[in-house]
C-alpha cells in the first residue's frame, strides 16, 4: 500500500524529513484508540499488504463530529452513568410520588410528633406528626421543579443575553451589562421579601420566575466573559474569512468553546436555588403550605436539629444528593465536550 | 506584467480611531495603521511584505481579506472593487480569496475535528462540494498538504505545530482560491518545520496556479519565496520590486538597514560586514513624523524630507536593477550592503 508509506517515509514535501510527524509524547498517551502513529500505520500497513482486498482508507473511516465524539464518551463514563440514573429516579419520584409512598404527606397525626423511625414510616414523623418518607417523596416534585426550572430558566436567559452582549459589543452590551448589574444590586432575600409579598398567589411558577429574574445575571456575567475570551481566537477570524454568518460563528465556534464555565456555575447554581425557595419559604414568602417541598422541612425541621435529627437529615439529604447528581452530570458533559481530556 | 494583475490596491487606507470621554465619545485622532499603500499582484506571483512589528502588514492582511474595514482606497480584484461589498457578493468574493493564519494553535477550533474544521469552507459555500463528496474533498486535501486522510476524526491538540500549519494550508485551499494571503504563516513555527511549510506552499503554487501574499519579518524566508518584495515602514509602502532588486540593489535606506540586520552564516563574513544600527523606536503611528516617516531614523535625512513626502516612484537618476520604485528623496544603491 505505496498510499500509507508515504505518511511514514521521507515526505516528499519536505526538505526536513520525517521529524515532525511525530506526535507530543503527552498527547501519545492520552489518545485512546490510536497508538504512536508511526507503529500503528505500519501494522496497518502490513495487514493491508496481507489483505489486498481491504478498501481504501479513505472508505473505512467514518467522520465524526464533536457532539458525535462527546456522546460516545459519555455513553462510557460510569459518573454520567451513575448520575443519569440518579436524576431519572428523581425525576420519576417527582412525576409519581404515589409509586413510591402511599401514605399522605398532609395526613398527620399530633399524637407521634417528632417520633423515631417506626414500621411502616422508616425515617420518623416531624413536629406535626406526618410521614418525613412520604414528605420526602412528595417534596421531590416541588424542589426538582424550582431547582431544574429556575436554573433552565437564568442559565438560559443569561446565556443568551450575556453571549449576544458578548459577542456584538457596543451598545447592546452597555445595555444588558447595565440591566444585569441592577439585578445584581438587588439583595436576593430583601428583593424576594418585597417581590413576593405584593404578589397574592404563590405558585411554584411565581418563585421559579423570580429566582430567574435575580439570578440570570451571574450567568450573563460568565457567559459575557466566555464568549469575549473565544471571539477573540483566530479561528473565529478564520471562519469569518471562510464567509461564515453570526449565526454559525456563535453557535458552532464560539459556544462549544464557551460553555464549559456556564455548566460549572448553572449546576451549583441549581443547589443555590433549591436552598434558596426554601429560605423564602422560611421566610413566609415562597411556597406555603399545603404545598410540600423539602426546602419547608428543612426550614422547619432546622429548629428542632437536636431533638430530632432525623427530621433534617432525610430532606436535606435528598437535596444534596438531588445537587450532586447535577454537579457530576455537569462535569461529565463539561468534560465530555474537551477533546483535550479525552 | 502584461496581463491584468489578479489583486490591485491602489491608495489603500486603515485608520483605527482613537475616542476619549465616557458618556460622549468624541474621536481624538486616529492610529495610522495602514496609509496609502498601493501595489499589485499578478497571476501565480508571490509578493513578500516585509517590515518590523507594527508597521501594519497584518492590518493591511485583514482590509485585504474584508475582515477590517478599509477606511479610504480600493482593493480591485480582476478589476472590481472588493473594499466596500457586503452579504452575498462578498460571500461569493471570499470564495477567491483565503488566508493562512499566523499562529497554527490558535487559528484551528480545538472543538472541532480536523474532519470539520476542513470541510467547514464547504458547509458555508454548498455549491463548492456536493454533500455526498465533501469527505472526500477533505481527505483529498489532507492528502495535498501531506497529511495522513486518515486523521480526519483527530482534534488539533493531537498534532505538532507544522501539522496544524498544514491543516489551516487545508483548510485555506478547500474553497480552490486563486489568492492566498499568508500571514506570518511559518513565525510560530520551528525552523527546520519552517522549511517544510514553506516548500509545501512553493509546491501547492505551482500545483494550483496560486498567488500568494506573504506577509513575513524574515527576510530570507521572503527572499526564497517571493517574485517581489514589499517594505513596509509605518504604514507605508518604502520600496517595492523583484526580489533581485530589493535584496541586491536596495536603495531605500530602511530596506539596507533591514537588510543588513539579516544574520549571516559565514563568521568570516559576519565580522567584516557593514552592520547598519538604526537610533530610536518606531514612531508612534497615531503620530506619524511630518514629510518622509523614516526621516527621525534615517542618517540622510535634511530638511527636505520633513517637508515633501517622498513618492513611492522609480527615481530618475538610476538605471539597472537599482531602478524601482523607492519612496526615498535620496534613493541610491548602498555598495557595501552584504547579505
Amino acid at each position: 500500500m505505496p498510499d500509507q508509506d508515504k505518511y511514514n517515509e521521507a515526505d516528499p514535501l519536505s526538505e526536513a524529513g520525517t521529524g515532525e510527524e511525530e506526535m507530543p509524547s503527552a498527547v501519545e498517551s492520552r489518545t485512546f484508540d490510536l497508538g504512536t502513529m508511526e507503529g500503528q500505520s505500519l501494522i496497518k500497513a502490513e495487514r493491508l499488504a496481507d489483505h489486498p482486498e481491504t478498501p481504501a482508507i479513505e472508505d473505512r473511516v467514518v467522520a465524526r463530529s464533536l457532539w458525535q465524539d462527546a456522546w460516545r464518551d459519555l455513553r462510557r463514563n460510569p459518573i454520567f452513568i451513575i448520575s443519569g440514573l440518579l436524576i431519572i429516579f428523581l425525576v420519576v419520584m417527582a412525576i409519581w410520588p404515589g409509586l413510591f409512598t402511599s401514605t399522605d404527606p398532609l395526613k398527620c397525626d399530633l399524637s407521634k410528633s417528632q417520633q423515631g423511625a417506626e414500621s411502616g414510616h422508616p425515617f420518623g414523623f416531624d413536629t406535626q406528626g406526618c410521614d418525613v418518607y412520604s414528605r420526602t417523596v412528595h417534596g421531590a416534585r416541588a424542589s426538582i421543579t424550582v431547582g431544574v426550572c429556575a436554573t433552565a430558566g437564568a442559565a438560559l436567559t443569561g446565556t443568551v443575553l450575556g453571549g449576544l452582549a458578548g459577542f456584538f459589543g457596543g451598545w447592546l452590551d452597555s445595555v444588558v451589562s447595565r440591566i444585569a448589574d441592577i439585578f445584581f444590586g438587588i439583595p436576593i432575600l430583601l428583593g424576594g421579601l418585597v417581590f413576593l409579598s405584593v404578589i397574592p398567589s404563590q405558585s411554584i411558577w411565581i418563585v421559579v420566575a423570580f429566582i430567574v429574574v435575580l439570578g440570570w445575571p451571574q450567568l450573563a456575567r460568565i457567559g459575557r466573559g466566555a464568549v469575549i475570551t473565544a471571539k477573540q481566537q483566530d479561528y473565529v477570524t478564520a471562519a469569518r474569512a471562510l464567509g461564515a454568518g453570526n449565526a454559525r460563528l456563535m453557535l458552532r465556534h464560539i459556544l462549544p468553546n464557551a460553555v464549559a464555565p456556564i455548566i460549572v456555575v448553572a449546576t451549583i447554581a441549581l443547589g443555590t436555588y433549591i436552598a434558596l425557595e426554601a429560605t423564602l419559604s422560611f421566610l413566609g414568602v415562597g411556597l406555603k403550605p399545603p404545598t410540600v417541598s423539602w426546602g419547608i422541612d428543612i426550614s422547619s425541621a432546622a429548629d428542632t436539629f437536636r431533638n430530632a435529627p432525623h427530621m433534617l437529615l432525610y430532606p436535606a439529604g435528598a437535596l444534596s444528593l438531588t445537587v450532586l447528581a447535577f454537579i457530576m452530570l455537569g462535569d461529565a458533559v463539561r468534560d465530555a465536550l474537551d477533546p483535550k481530556l479525552r | 506584467m502584461a496581463e491584468q494583475p489578479i489583486l490591485e490596491v491602489k491608495d489603500l487606507v486603515k485608520h483605527y480611531p482613537l475616542s476619549q470621554g465616557v458618556l460622549f465619545r468624541k474621536q481624538t485622532g486616529a492610529v495610522k495603521a495602514v496609509d496609502g499603500v498601493s501595489f499589485a499582484l499578478g497571476k501565480g506571483e508571490t509578493l513578500g511584505i516585509v517590515g518590523e512589528s507594527g508597521c501594519g502588514k497584518s492590518t493591511l492582511a485583514k482590509v485585504l481579506m474584508n475582515l477590517e474595514r478599509a477606511t479610504s482606497g480600493q482593493v480591485l480584484y480582476k478589476g472590481e472593487d472588493i473594499s466596500r461589498l457586503s452579504g452575498a457578493a462578498l460571500k461569493a468574493v471570499r470564495r477567491n480569496i483565503q488566508m493562512v493564519f499566523q499562529d497554527p494553535y490558535t487559528s484551528l477550533n480545538p472543538r472541532m475535528t480536523v474532519g470539520d474544521i476542513i470541510g467547514e469552507p464547504y458547509e458555508i459555500h454548498p455549491e463548492v462540494a456536493p454533500k455526498g463528496e465533501r469527505r472526500r474533498a477533505v481527505q483529498d486535501l489532507l492528502d495535498v498538504v501531506g497529511l495522513n486522510p486518515e486523521y480526519i476524526n483527530r482534534y488539533p491538540h493531537q498534532f505538532s505545530g507544522g501539522q496544524r500549519q498544514r491543516i489551516g494550508i487545508a483548510r485555506g485551499l478547500a474553497l480552490k482560491p486563486e489568492i492566498i494571503i499568508c500571514d506570518e504563516p511559518v513565525s510560530a513555527l520551528d525552523v527546520s518545520v519552517q522549511a517544510q511549510v514553506i516548500n509545501l506552499l512553493d509546491q501547492l503554487q505551482k500545483d494550483f496556479e496560486l498567488s500568494y501574499m506573504f506577509i513575513a519579518h524574515d527576510l530570507s524566508i521572503v527572499r526564497h519565496i517571493s517574485d517581489r518584495v514589499g517594505v513596509m515602514y509605518l504604514g507605508k509602502m518604502v520600496e517595492i520590486g523583484s526580489d533581485l532588486e530589493i535584496y541586491d540593489h536596495a536603495t531605500h535606506p530602511y530596506t539596507q538597514a533591514l537588510l543588513s540586520a539579516v544574520p549571516v552564516p559565514d563568521p568570516t563574513a559576519r565580522e567584516t560586514r557593514d552592520r547598519i544600527v538604526l537610533s530610536g523606536d518606531i514612531p508612534s503611528p497615531a503620530n506619524p513624523p511630518s514629510g518622509c516617516r523614516f526621516r527621525t531614523r534615517c542618517w540622510k535625512a535634511e530638511d527636505r524630507c520633513s517637508t515633501e513626502v517622498p513618492l513611492l516612484a522609480v527615481p530618475s537618476l538610476l538605471s539597472g536593477p537599482a531602478a524601482h520604485a523607492s519612496a526615498c528623496h535620496f534613493a541610491e544603491v548602498r555598495q557595501t550592503v552584504t547579505t
